[in-house]
């Protein structure tokens, strides 16, 4: 697990463009497509990734979860950002400067 | 790495996510390792474009995501853009797996065009001489040049180094040269021994010693490099003692079709002799799939002997490869001889021993080529 995640609420992320994103309908899932390699991605992933278009600051995209999902537990914004954090090591995300 | 629980566990449930094209076995190079039939001349009828584009549009169907254009050469064929284009279309993630030959500047553009996802180029030294001692031909030059426009074209990369007794040494100048040319994933691909590479075995396979100087070579250099390049390096099963997870097991979830439309689990599997194997000429993929017999012989458990019947690892490893134990056991339902458990591992411990004796005489290596060698006496 990474100590401290260093995943700051107004950096915007996007999808790495080495990956391809989409909804697989065979699978009723997001997945990653990169070479050699496949992942099939659960809700709450699929819905945080589905938001990285480098267009919403992390504290935008938290607040649109929270509103998507109302009865999810308050460590929301610690949860999305330790994803986030975690997606970024394995290069499926990137931090739009 | 952080963990974090995102990835689901993906199978196909019950259909195959891969799907490779051996659009053709024609190709420039002579690979003495090339896993092509060893009559790959005699394969004359290839699918035309529109055979290749129902293929594409069935297995699609099927549930499949990745797309694999191999051969022989694929841009031997001046019908790739055209694939791309409806592959595309179709929502696959498109793997065009080249040598290099035929990949100048127009087709490239044209590919990038069309939506190709991401190129895989082999290489086979850091160095021309032998380089193209290996292949048989002058091709290090234009494959350095493809390299470096395949990344000015803004596609990811697959560098894949086969690797073998002759360039293996070479592994901390071809880490640095896959790092100079900003390659993506740098493969070191162990020869799998069918085909080609089989007839050369004894002059191909690379020693423990050399295997484990790579190995450290690899690890510090993924050290050094993090995320910037993935290099995928594992011991071959011939040193192992265990075999390889082939295919994830036959009929899971990799489905190969041959130039002439032969449905294959996997692209070995005619080395298995006495099976029959559909075509895409006269039957769907679906029904290839699900309800042909060569495609369910292996599938699941059943067909299993002891030792792997009631091996714990049996749903780790599904017993091996089923071309290998053919290959070497003449039955291709005993465990792959590459586990240390399989009453047949001595051939496996045999092979090693004898390419690595002293003072034992190197053979030649015999190239790919039409005409090297006759299979007309050898029961095909
Ligand atoms: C058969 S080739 C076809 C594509 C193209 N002609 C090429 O060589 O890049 C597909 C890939 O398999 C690799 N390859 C060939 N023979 C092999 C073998 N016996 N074992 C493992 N990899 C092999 C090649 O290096 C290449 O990356
Ligand atoms: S492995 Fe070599 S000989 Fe075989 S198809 Fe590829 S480039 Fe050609
Ligand atoms: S005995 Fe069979 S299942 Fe067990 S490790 Fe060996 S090959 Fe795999």
């Amino acid at each position: 697990m990474a100590d401290e995640t260093r995943v700051q609420i107004e950096e915007r992320y996007e999808i790495h463009p080495q990956f391809l994103f989409r909804w697989e309908p065979s699978q009723e899932a997001y997945v990653l497509l990169y070479p050699e390699g496949i992942v099939k991605l659960n809700q709450t992933a699929g819905e945080i990734l589905r938001r990285c278009t480098g267009r919403m600051s992390v504290s935008d995209l938290i607040a649109d979860l929270k509103a998507m999902f109302p009865e999810a537990d308050a460590d929301m914004d610690r949860s999305v950002r330790a994803f986030l954090e975690a997606a970024n090591a394995k290069g499926w995300v990137r931090s739009k400067a | 790495m952080p963990k974090d629980g995102s990835e689901v566990r993906l199978d196909g449930q019950g259909n195959p996510l891969w799907l490779l094209l051996e659009l053709t076995y024609r190709c420039p190079l002579k690979c003495a390792w090339c896993n092509n039939p060893l009559d790959f001349d005699h394969y004359r009828n290839e699918l035309t474009t529109e055979e290749w584009m129902r293929v594409m549009r069935e297995g699609r169907e099927l549930g499949a995501l990745q797309l694999g254009l191999s051969g022989g050469e694929p841009m031997m064929r001046r019908d790739v853009e055209t694939l791309v284009a409806e592959a595309s279309r179709l929502g696959y993630y498109t793997n065009l797996i080249t040598s290099g030959i035929g990949l100048d500047s127009d087709r490239l553009q044209a590919l990038k065009d069309t939506g190709l996802n991401q190129i895989q180029l082999s290489i086979q030294s850091c160095d021309e001489a032998l380089n193209d001692e290996l292949v048989g031909t002058r091709a290090f030059e234009v494959k350095l040049d493809v390299a470096r426009r395949i990344k000015a074209h803004g596609f990811p990369m697959v560098l894949n180094v086969p690797v073998c007794r002759q360039n293996i040494d070479q592994a901390p100048k071809i880490l640095a040269m896959a790092e100079e040319l900003s390659v993506d994933y740098l493969e070191f691909a162990n020869l799998q021994y069918y085909n080609w590479a089989m007839l050369n075995r004894e002059e191909l396979l690379p020693s423990r010693a050399q295997l484990q100087r790579a190995e450290v070579d690899v690890r510090a250099a993924r050290q050094r490099l993090g995320k910037r390049m993935t290099i995928y390096f594992v011991v071959p099963d011939y040193y192992d003692g265990r075999p390889k997870a082939c295919m994830n097991g036959w009929g899971s979830i990799h489905f190969t079709i041959a130039p002439d439309g032969t449905a294959l689990p996997c692209q070995e599997a005619r080395v298995i002799k006495g099976l029959a194997f559909p075509s895409v000429r006269n039957a769907s993929l679906e029904w290839i799939w699900k309800d042909s017999p060569t495609f369910n012989l292996f599938r699941g458990e059943a067909w299993m002997k002891e030792p792997c019947r009631t091996c714990s690892d049996r749903t780790r490893d599904f017993g091996g490869c089923r071309c290998q134990a053919f290959m070497l056991t003449g039955d291709a339902s005993n465990p792959d001889p590459a586990c240390s458990l399989s009453p047949h591992h001595y051939v496996v411990r045999e092979a090693v021993a004898e390419a690595n004796a002293p003072g034992r005489w190197p053979r030649p290596l015999v190239r790919r080529q039409a005409g090297a060698i006759t299979t007309a006496f050898a029961g095909e």
